[in-house]
């Protein structure tokens, strides 16, 4: 087994990132310009490293499959991002921030990084504003804030329901202003589907040229992924369409570890499913349980319109089961406690949703208070469902978010690959097992802006990389490899589209690999995802050629990697004997149904090798909590 | 639940390359009134798939409306019949059993056909690397909370900064007039008090840049307004106009 070291910098929390600064070797401005950096990923993290490498003086390449590097799905984000400024008064610090979200993260996360994480969180801000951020504001021009699921202080910045919108832009309007300045080179319409590896070291990258299928080959210093997460592994998620693995996949099988695969955020509220032609599923923004309230009937298979179940016939049940945070409950627990009384036939109209009422908040405040606050989400619900939540209650479900797990990274974001950095969601560093809201947010913009430029200018004084020619044979064996395997896809002309193929796996991933994980069903799943996958490979049908625009090549080229990443998931899941955070292991629970922790013996990252195809092995990082003591996690 | 479908004849625009000719292609698809219009798109591909047939290239991405990405032209309007939507927000329940339904792409001088329904729209981020930003690096910056800004001016900003830049205003401009995107971020940016270094440059350069990509001049139709999917007014063209001609009055970039 590999020793994986996280280099943690020695001395007090709350210094080590401090000292970690001054250590760290510099790059001389005059020679910044002399080293090439590669960005996969134009979303909160690659933005705002690009935006800022690039102020910096190094020569940045950016690659988004978008047309657009504004395209990115960190645009989705509705609800908003934490900071520990404590503009409210309410208590809040660095150290509350820290706090909350390694509890949210139930004692998976790495102290050093997360306390790392609050302690920028406030730098975010400031930076935003600068930038022009319109964020809410209160009459006195002061910032405003709102709640959050698993905090009881008001921290979490928002404009809007537009939060991760206006962020994206704040961060491409610095990365379009490098780029006018001619240090940053954008290259749209690209996808990465390999990294190149040197002597082991990260040395450049391939990508498919989307509009006319040329295999390119780039070569740099060093290699940023900020490519996001893998939530669309399950089909159906909230993620956008072109969300993908490919990028951290292929990397993992080039020797970047994979850690903690399984620990994949199930949000709960999102719009449930219309029927089998369901391409994608919409997230209802958290900040819409600050006055929201959850429940369902009383009763098995009630039929009746919500608002002619009387009140005392309704079940409040995240308020009845947790008292203390009621409906701002983590989004695991609520998105658990509504599986089980859907399961329970109490869900809407027997249905798998349950309601989330307004009409006590709207009696309270007014209809005008509640527009202001959630009227772009009322009118999204609407135009997608054709029913007023004014009126109505909104009918929500849980479904795929996010993915706390990815590639392994140390206290530099760097991966298990000298020269390879992982940014955002990618990487696996700060949410433990369960991501509070708000907090993605603040992760990308926090590695982007304030840690990567720094570590990055240490690795690269410090390793002093050489940068590879692209004559080097290592460049032309890789892409090579891809074109054969394009030729291949192509070749199959099976029966089934990619995308029969996909719901296939995303059925298995939510039934098997999904809100709950016992260690039959996980079994069954590993067989079931390698059957799949033979599947695949015989019966596809790629149709057009690779020499132009093809979305269907596109598609089968990420099916390929979840349908590998799919299995590692339900290995990881059946290896990990214990609940935690969003993974729900069946037999680990408490005589009351909440998460049974096994701190003795799971309190460690699992980061996972690769070997061959459905062949790893098992590394762990074991998690030494210094500061915070191990706790059951309660919300009652 | 037993749904209820409905019948369409779908007629989309083909075009097999940027150079190539194209034309309308006849589909028919019987679809679940629940479902997007790009689901419904997401159908007739699968079953073109499964006659080994090439699907239709449309792009999309978040599907919530957001990111700007989808953009097709329904029935003669941008982002189709019901207002202040993206195309991925459209429903079939907006449609009747038996309706013929026309898809095209975006058109503009400044945005080029790649294939079928995708167009080229780079043009509106070669406008923003002009000025649409405000130069501040990372770290040299005052506390959020140093600069009071009105809510009233902060809220006007965001209607502004909301913006998707999908390029439906430009489709919908029988000129293919970029100004409702422009104004929209050079009024973001002007009304906050962190924009006022560069108010005079931005608008300037911003401005020179669209002009030289090909789009054209404003209509005064409000077409665009109408389309926009976020409802981006046009009060901001008209502060847009007010910005360019004081930033020609009292330049900052005093020639030699």
């Amino acid at each position: 087994m590999a020793k994986l070291d996280p280099k943690i910098p020695a001395g007090p929390l709350q210094e080590k990132w401090v000292n970690h600064k001054f250590n760290m070797k510099l790059v001389n401005p005059a020679n910044k310009r002399k080293y090439d950096i590669i960005i996969v990923g134009s979303g909160l993290a690659g933005a705002s490293a690009a935006a800022s490498l690039g102020e910096l003086g190094y020569k940045v390449k950016v690659f988004t499959y978008n047309d657009s590097p504004r395209r990115a799905h960190s645009i989705s984000a509705q609800g908003g991002i934490n900071a520990a400024k404590n503009y409210q008064n309410d208590g809040d610090s660095i150290y509350r921030l820290f706090y909350d979200t390694i509890k949210g993260g139930d004692f998976r996360a790495r102290e050093a990084n997360v306390y790392r994480l609050a302690e920028v969180s406030n730098s975010i801000i400031d930076q935003c504003v600068a930038q022009g951020v319109p964020f809410a504001r209160e009459y006195g021009g002061m910032l405003d804030n709102r709640s959050f699921g698993g905090a009881q202080v008001s921290r979490t910045f928002y404009a809007r329901g537009q939060t991760g919108q206006q962020l994206l832009l704040g961060a491409y309007s610095s990365l379009m202003r490098q780029v006018h300045l001619g240090n940053v080179e954008l290259f749209t319409r690209r996808e990465m589907i390999d990294l190149v590896t040197i002597d082991g070291q990260a040395k450049g990258i391939v990508v498919r040229n989307m509009v006319d299928g040329a295999i390119e080959k780039y070569s740099a210093h060093a290699v940023v992924l900020a490519t996001g997460g893998y939530a669309n592994v399950f089909f159906l998620s909230t993620n956008a369409m072109n969300c993908n693995t490919t990028a951290i996949w292929r990397a993992h099988k080039k020797g970047a570890f994979f850690a903690n695969p399984c620990f994949t955020q199930i949000h709960p509220t999102c719009l449930p499913i219309h029927g089998e032609g369901q391409s994608k599923l919409t997230l209802m923004s958290e900040s819409l349980r600050n006055d929201g309230r959850i429940w369902v009937s009383k009763l098995k298979k009630d039929m009746r319109e919500p608002n002619d179940i009387p009140e005392e016939e309704r079940d409040y049940y995240l308020e009845r089961k947790y008292p203390s945070f009621g409906n701002l409950s983590p989004r695991d627990i609520s998105s658990r406690s509504a599986k089980e009384v859907v399961d329970e036939g109490r869900g809407a109209k027997g249905g798998d949703a349950v309601y989330l009422d307004f009409k006590d908040a709207i009696n309270r405040l007014g209809k005008h208070v509640i527009e202001e606050r959630y009227g772009n989400l009322f009118e999204i619900y609407e135009t997608i469902t054709g029913e007023n939540p004014y009126n109505v209650p909104m009918k929500i479900y849980p479904a795929p978010h996010y993915t706390m797990g990815g590639l392994w990274v140390d206290y530099n974001l760097m991966s298990t690959i000298p020269g390879l950095f992982v940014l955002g969601e990618a990487n696996f560093s700060d949410h433990g097992a369960n991501r509070l809201g708000a907090s993605a947010l603040m992760q990308g913009l926090a590695d982007g802006y304030f840690v990567a430029p720094y570590t990055i200018g240490d690795y690269l004084a410090s390793a002093k990389p050489k940068k590879e020619s692209l004559d080097h044979p290592a460049f032309d064996t890789v892409k090579k490899e891809n074109e054969e395997l394009i030729g291949k896809l192509l070749s199959i002309k099976g029966k089934q589209t990619v995308d029969d193929i996909h719901k296939k796996l995303g059925r298995i991933m939510w039934n098997k690999v999904g809100m709950g994980r016992n260690e039959k069903g996980l079994k069954e799943a590993i067989k079931e995802i390698a059957d799949l996958r033979v599947e695949f490979w015989k019966d596809v049908n790629v149709v057009g050629t690779d020499k132009d625009i093809n979305q269907c090549l596109e598609r089968a080229g990420r099916l390929i990697d979840y349908l590998e990443l799919g299995e590692l998931m339900a290995r990881d899941a059946l290896e990990r004997n214990e609940s935690c955070g969003g993974h729900f292991r069946e037999e680990y629970q408490t005589p009351e149904g909440e998460a049974l922790r096994n701190d003795e013996e799971y309190a460690f990252v699992s980061a996972w090798e690769y070997k061959n195809l459905g062949s790893w092995e098992l590394n762990k990082e074991p998690l030494i909590y210094e500061n915070v003591q191990l706790a059951t996690r309660s919300y009652k | 639940m037993a749904e209820k479908k409905i019948n369409l004849l779908v007629k989309v625009w083909r075009q097999p390359s940027t150079t190539s000719v194209g034309s309308f292609v006849d589909y028919k698809i019987s679809v679940s009134p629940d479902s997007s219009f790009l689901e419904m798109l997401d159908e007739i591909n699968n079953d073109l798939e499964k006659k080994n047939l090439e699907p239709i290239a449309f792009e999309s991405d978040c599907r919530e409306g957001i990111c700007g990405t989808c953009g097709l032209v329904i029935n003669g309007q941008p982002h189709g019949p019901i207002p202040k939507i993206a195309t991925c927000q459209l429903h079939m329940r907006n449609f009747k059993d038996g309706d013929t339904v026309w898809v095209e792409p975006f058109r503009a001088k400044a945005f080029q056909v790649m294939k079928d329904l995708i167009v080229e729209r780079s043009g509106l981020d070669k406008i923003i690397a002009a000025g649409g930003y405000i130069s501040v690096n990372t770290g040299s910056i005052p506390d959020a909370n140093a600069i009071p800004i009105s809510k009233e001016r902060s809220s006007i900003a965001m209607d502004a900064a909301a913006c998707i830049g999908c390029g439906a205003c430009v489709a919908a401009c029988k000129n293919a007039s970029a100004m409702l995107f422009v104004s929209a971020k050079v009024s973001q940016l002007a009304l906050l008090p962190q924009g006022q270094p560069e108010r005079t440059r931005r608008v300037q350069n911003m401005v020179k840049v669209m002009d030289e990509l090909g789009f054209g001049s404003c209509s005064n139709t409000y077409a665009c307004e109408a389309e926009c999917p976020k409802g981006i007014s046009v009060k901001n063209i008209a502060r847009l106009n007010r910005e360019f001609i004081l930033a020609n009055v009292k330049s900052d970039n005093i020639e030699a």
